[in-house]
């Protein structure tokens, strides 16, 4: 077990203005603001599994079913999938709306589990010596999702009951301040989900007070998007680790240029 | 005119808005509304929670609230609310809401004190309760019988149970929750200004250049009001500055450019430094003119206690108690004190001898020269080592924005509005640190003007309104007045039609008192109305065993079984906010009234009607007899003069205070109710027990009898009418029109009144003071001080319990925005429930590190005086310094005021929440 040491105390205090540009950033991004995917179409799985689990597909493969993560979480959050839940039988889930992941720091769960479908590598980083350590900020469960239509924040109605429940608070989830310029007076606090600090531990989910939640965490692959490997943001540093790994080769067939240049110059009428 | 649904809707809206302002409304429109509001109709109220006063709409169907909006008419919030507000229409919907009498009975239905709790009548309720009260008040007297009252009364309520147990039944043990939240501003207001509250209203938001926060969490406590400072802040995000003086990280860091970490009870000594520094080398930032002709220089004892119990060994005092507890009778000076107080002669280790407990209050005018004096030692080192919170921040650090602080509050033409809320007024110095603030804000003549001044926010929906305005505290009468004081009993008499001298000119029992009382067996009979003192005062376990082992007898009226209810003989159901006509009075001064939306559920019944109806068991004889309240005051019978105004000695109190000739005359039907219930008047649909109404307007007359004690002096109040035309007014209401900036020429009439320039400090309290130097008053002569205020000189002492080697961690509570109170009312809204569930330990991670502990484990945290069990969260909205836990007080699983301390300030009487020690171990 071991504790992020080198988190500062206070998660560093999003300044106002850095505030103000993320608002603006995310809100012309748009991919965290997604409304509309379960109406009605059972179109991908929405499997929310343990921290550290592998890619979904690897997951099936390895898991066993053995329910040692299941009973390993203190909280009794992770569901062992039954027959009728939708999900393959004896496979660990969670549902966020009824008993979210808790981030326990020494990860009980993932460290259970004998055959690799969790792997507590992809939930650790290391310390000062360089040794692996757990870091349950690095879960990547899901990611959380608001639906900025039914989000009562987004109406002006001083809520945010999210971001108090966040437990990344300032990181996962800031808040974003705009004018509320119908009445003048007032100024929205709007809740913003940041997907580089969100684990999808489902606090938020969970607090969300709107009938339904109009926040709400999915499986990452489906509530992002990806952007274009060879655009790099000059604003932004992290974005520069986007080169690493990349293919030097950049292809580009599209209807129009399938042809060779001589294929399309001597053939066909003008 | 055929309109679409949309538009039908549309024009609802517009009507009830136009309605609500008076505004005359087309024909043709009005009928379209009626044809729309066919299913349901929509009326304005008020938010049930906080001192914010948010304006609501509320729209019932077939006798059941459907539905709530934010008023979009209303200034405070302009549609908007927080998520308390957003659930008004829930609040009275509980599924296990109390709905008939409840009393602890044996086999055969008698009461039992031992027995457990059945369904009895009304008529058996009020039977029991009046046998009980006469048991106890023929043997005690007047003092032997108490009523906990609320800032969460309706100005009605409050007045009627005011009226009763001062007017009735002659006994001024009437105190409200208010205590232990405003009554630490009230006293300041008092002393420094001579009349009660705020001199601004909410503009000062949109105004000011400066935001200071003093212990205010307003990004929960008042989200509304937040929002308004934070478009303030947008508006002009280099020009305003917020900061944030707190001792802990709250989510008002998020928003702030200052974030100050201090120690608990340090804001004092953090004062004297600004003042210090203002004085001694900012002698331009001190506004001459506006000190001249506005303020007198003042100070007063040092050895005033804690508030604690007189009697040091009191033998219901536990063994570990016992220390804490001596520091009511003196303490041994430490290093920082003897610093702080060095100008008073005080050296480390001498032992200060609280002799002035009695005379807290007690203050006299000082020279300049002595001011200045008096805050040397209070020295940028001095302070910054003192006051710095948080062990891991650099002292270079905190001194820096100690000085950004002072460099805010002393910029030539820089706005500045200092907020608190809790964390001064939950305080064993709360009096104190209240007059720091106006101190600083009177020497830079930084007050009572637009985006400038000291601004003391309110906890409670009508801690202003009425525990205040209406005066339900032990201590006062309506309008500012107070029961020791000749003049305002005969003024009262005479409004309220009493014999001369009826009044008990003796100050009752404060809050925790009462609790006191109870346990000492010398109040035997007590009466809980809108409030849950059992769950919300300090020390809880004394007062519990008092409840309950004790001969004595406690009625709870309250919607909702709490732990109040729990330890209670008789549990009465209670009418809830939308289920009775109301008024409140909010933070800024404004009156806000509402109508009866729905009858009440079950057979609850208002606490007026509960008030009023127990008024009837008592005739004249019984009350208005020698009653001896002390070895020094005996109550003359009045019985004679009672006979010469014409009453009998049969009438019942109901006859003469509340269904008299002048009430009668208020009737009912009133047009400003035409098609609104009114449950008091004319009974309702239920027909309760055979209860037909009264026949008359009971509401509207306690109204216009009230509003009779503010008018021609400061506290003007609207007809009841008018305020169902409007969206509150703020007072004094003189000549039709609310009054913004009091005190100020430009703004008040009663400042133009005075005719001596730019402001006058007209509060009449106080006036008229010794002259003394810092040693204390010397001399017969008093100072006559009309139309000015006090810059008090007040010193740092420490707390009477600080952390130590067996009790290491400082605990502090509060509440949260999801959670009013004591959550009777969010704990049984299904979404607040669970958004936040349970109340958690906020701790330090370093903390929870070195003891092991886990977030989400279950800790014991206790004290020298009990001990609960709490989840761990090192994360999250609340982030403490190492050595200080915050845990809310709303959860009654987590019986956090077990724990806490029963020490007050000692002159305001306002427990302190904020600080006691405590270990924490794993559970």
């Amino acid at each position: 077990m071991s504790i992020d040491d080198k988190e500062p105390r206070m998660p560093e205090r999003r300044k106002f203005f850095i505030n103000m540009a993320k608002g603006l950033g995310a809100a012309t991004m748009g991919g965290l603001a997604w409304t509309g995917f379960l109406d009605g179409k059972k179109v991908y799985a929405t499997i929310l599994r343990p921290p550290g689990a592998v890619s979904e597909k690897e997951f099936i493969a390895k898991c066993t079913k053995c329910g040692l993560c299941v009973e390993a979480c203190p909280f009794k959050a992770l569901i062992l999938a039954e027959p009728g839940d939708d999900r393959p039988v004896g496979t660990p889930y969670f549902r966020m709306r009824e008993k979210p992941c808790r981030m326990c720091r020494d990860i009980p769960c993932t460290v259970s589990c004998p055959t690799g479908a969790l792997l507590p590598s992809l939930v650790s980083d290391s310390d000062e010596l360089g040794r692996p350590r757990l870091n349950i900020n690095l879960a990547k469960i899901g990611l959380a999702v608001i639906d900025r239509e039914t989000c009562i924040a987004y109406w002006g109605i001083q809520c945010d009951a999210c971001y108090r429940a966040c437990p990344v608070i300032d990181k996962a989830i800031t808040v974003e301040y705009t004018k509320n310029e119908r009445t003048g007076k007032h100024a929205l606090l709007a809740p913003v989900v940041h997907g580089g600090h969100c684990t999808g531990c489902g606090l938020c989910e969970h607090a969300c007070v709107t009938k339904k939640a109009s926040v709400f965490v999915l499986p990452r692959e489906l509530a992002m998007g990806e952007s274009s490997d060879r655009y790099i943001r000059a604003w932004e540093g992290p974005d520069e680790e986007k080169l690493e790994g990349l293919p030097e080769d950049t292809e580009t067939v599209t209807p129009r240029s399938e042809k060779s240049p001589l294929e399309y110059l001597n053939k066909g009428d003008l | 005119m055929p309109l679409t649904r949309r538009e039908l809707l549309k024009t609802t809206a517009a009507v009830a808005a136009a309605t609500a302002v008076g505004m005359a409304v087309p024909e043709e429109m009005l009928a379209a509304a009626k044809k729309a509001e066919a299913g349901w109709r929509w009326d304005k109220s008020v938010c049930r929670f906080c001192g914010t006063g948010c304006g609501l709409m509320v729209a019932t169907k077939n006798d059941k609230i459907v539905a709530v909006k934010g008023d979009p008419a209303a200034p405070v919030n302009m549609g908007l609310n927080c998520i308390k507000g957003y659930f008004n229409a829930k609040i009275i919907y509980g599924a296990d809401r109390l709905t008939e009498p409840l009393m602890r009975v044996n086999d055969k239905g008698e009461f039992d004190k031992k027995g457990k709790f059945k369904p009895i009548s009304w008529q058996k309720a009020f039977d029991e309760m009046a046998k009980q009260f006469k048991k106890h008040y023929n043997k005690l007297g007047p003092t032997g019988v108490a009523i906990f009252g609320s800032g969460q009364y309706t100005i009605m309520e409050g007045y009627a149970a005011a009226k009763l147990m001062k007017g009735g039944f002659r006994s001024n043990n009437i105190d409200p929750n208010a205590r232990l939240c405003m009554a630490s501003a009230v006293a300041a207001f008092m002393e420094t200004f001579g009349i009660d509250e705020p001199a601004g209203n909410y503009d000062d938001m949109h105004f000011s250049d400066t935001i200071v926060l003093w212990g205010a969490n307003m990004a929960e406590m008042h989200p509304v009001l937040w929002s308004k400072i934070t478009n303030r802040k947008l508006a002009d995000a280099k020009r305003v500055k917020v900061v944030n003086l707190t001792t802990f990280t709250n989510r008002c860091s998020n928003l702030a450019d200052l974030e100050i970490i201090i120690k608990p009870n340090t804001d004092l000594a953090i004062q004297n430094y600004i003042l210090r520094e203002i004085v001694y080398n900012r002698p331009q930032a001190i506004d001459w003119d506006f000190v001249n002709q506005n303020c007198i220089f003042t100070t007063g004892f040092v050895d005033i206690g804690y508030g604690l119990r007189p009697k040091i060994d009191h033998p219901k005092y536990k063994k570990e108690e016992l220390d804490t507890a001596s520091r009511e009778a003196f303490k041994i000076i430490t290093k920082q004190e003897a610093v702080a107080m060095g100008a008073l002669g005080y050296k480390e280790g001498d032992r200060m001898e609280m002799k002035h407990t009695g005379t807290a209050g007690n203050h006299w005018a000082i020279s300049f020269e002595d001011f200045k004096k008096g805050l040397e030692p209070y020295t940028l080192d001095f302070v910054a080592a003192l006051a710095k919170g948080d062990s891991e921040e650099p002292l270079e650090e905190f001194r820096k924005k100690l000085l950004a602080l002072v460099d805010l509050y002393t910029e030539n033409g820089r706005k500045v509005v200092s907020f608190w809320t809790m964390g001064f007024n939950q305080h064993v110095r709360g009096t104190w640190v209240n007059e720091q603030i106006y101190a600083i804000h009177l020497m830079l003549g930084k007050q009572s003007q637009p985006g400038n001044g000291a601004f003391s926010l309110t906890g409670q929906p009508s801690a202003c309104g009425t525990a205040r305005e209406v005066g339900t505290f032990a201590h006062r009468l309506p309008s500012d007045m107070v029961v020791g004081n000749p003049k305002h009993r005969a003024i009262t008499e005479k409004i309220w039609k009493l014999p001369e001298a009826t009044l008990n000119p003796v100050v009752g029992s404060h809050f925790m008192k009462i609790m006191r009382d109870l346990e000492d067996g010398t109040v035997r009979w007590a009466w809980v109305q809108v409030n849950n003192p059992w769950q919300n005062a300090t020390n809880a376990n004394h007062w519990i065993a008092a409840a309950r082992d004790m001969d004595n007898f406690i009625v709870v009226s309250d919607a909702y079984p709490s732990i109040s209810a729990k330890v209670a003989d008789l549990i009465l159901p209670a009418a809830m906010i939308f289920e009775k006509w109301g008024a409140y009075g909010n933070a800024e001064r404004r009156t806000q009234h509402w109508r009866q939306q729905v009858t009440p559920i079950g057979k609850s019944m208002s606490d007026t009607w509960q008030t009023v109806e127990f008024s009837k068991r008592f005739t004249l004889a019984e009350v208005w007899k020698e009653w001896k309240i002390d070895d020094k005051n005996t109550l003359a019978n009045v019985l004679d003069k009672a006979r010469a105004m014409g009453y009998k000695e049969t009438d019942t109190l109901f006859d003469v205070l509340f269904a008299n000739k002048e009430a009668k005359a208020f009737k009912w039907p009133d047009p400003v109710g035409t098609g609104f219930f009114n449950s008091e008047a004319a009974g309702d649909k239920r027909n309760v027990e055979g209860f037909k109404g009264y026949g008359f307007f009971l509401q509207k007359y306690l109204w216009e009898e009230y509003r009779q004690f503010g008018l021609g002096h400061g506290h003007d109040l609207a007809d009841f009418d008018t305020y169902h035309r409007v969206r509150g007014l703020r007072w004094p209401v003189v000549d039709g029109k609310e009054t913004l900036w009091r005190f100020n020429s430009e703004y008040d009439p009663y400042a133009i009144k005075e005719n001596r320039g730019k402001f006058a400090f007209y509060g009449a309290a106080f006036k008229e003071i010794p002259k003394g130097d810092l040693s204390g008053p010397k001399g017969e002569e008093k100072v006559k001080l009309p139309n000015k205020a006090k810059i008090f000189l007040r010193h740092y002492i420490d707390p009477p319990e600080n952390p130590s080697a067996e009790y290491p961690f400082w605990l502090c509570t509060g509440r949260v925005l999801e959670h009013w109170h004591t959550g009777t009312m969010t704990m049984r809204v299904p979404e607040l429930y669970r958004a936040v569930p349970e109340a958690l330990c906020f701790m330090n991670k370093q903390d929870a590190r070195k003891n092991s502990f886990k977030d989400g484990e279950l800790v014991w945290v206790e004290s020298r005086r009990g001990k609960v069990k709490a989840r761990v969260e090192t994360r999250g909205r609340n982030l403490p310094p190492q050595g200080l836990i915050f845990i809310p007080f709303f959860d009654e699983h987590v019986f956090i005021n077990k724990v806490t301390l029963d020490a007050t300030c000692p002159i305001s009487k306002e427990p302190d929440f904020k600080k006691c020690a405590v270990k924490i171990y794993r559970a």
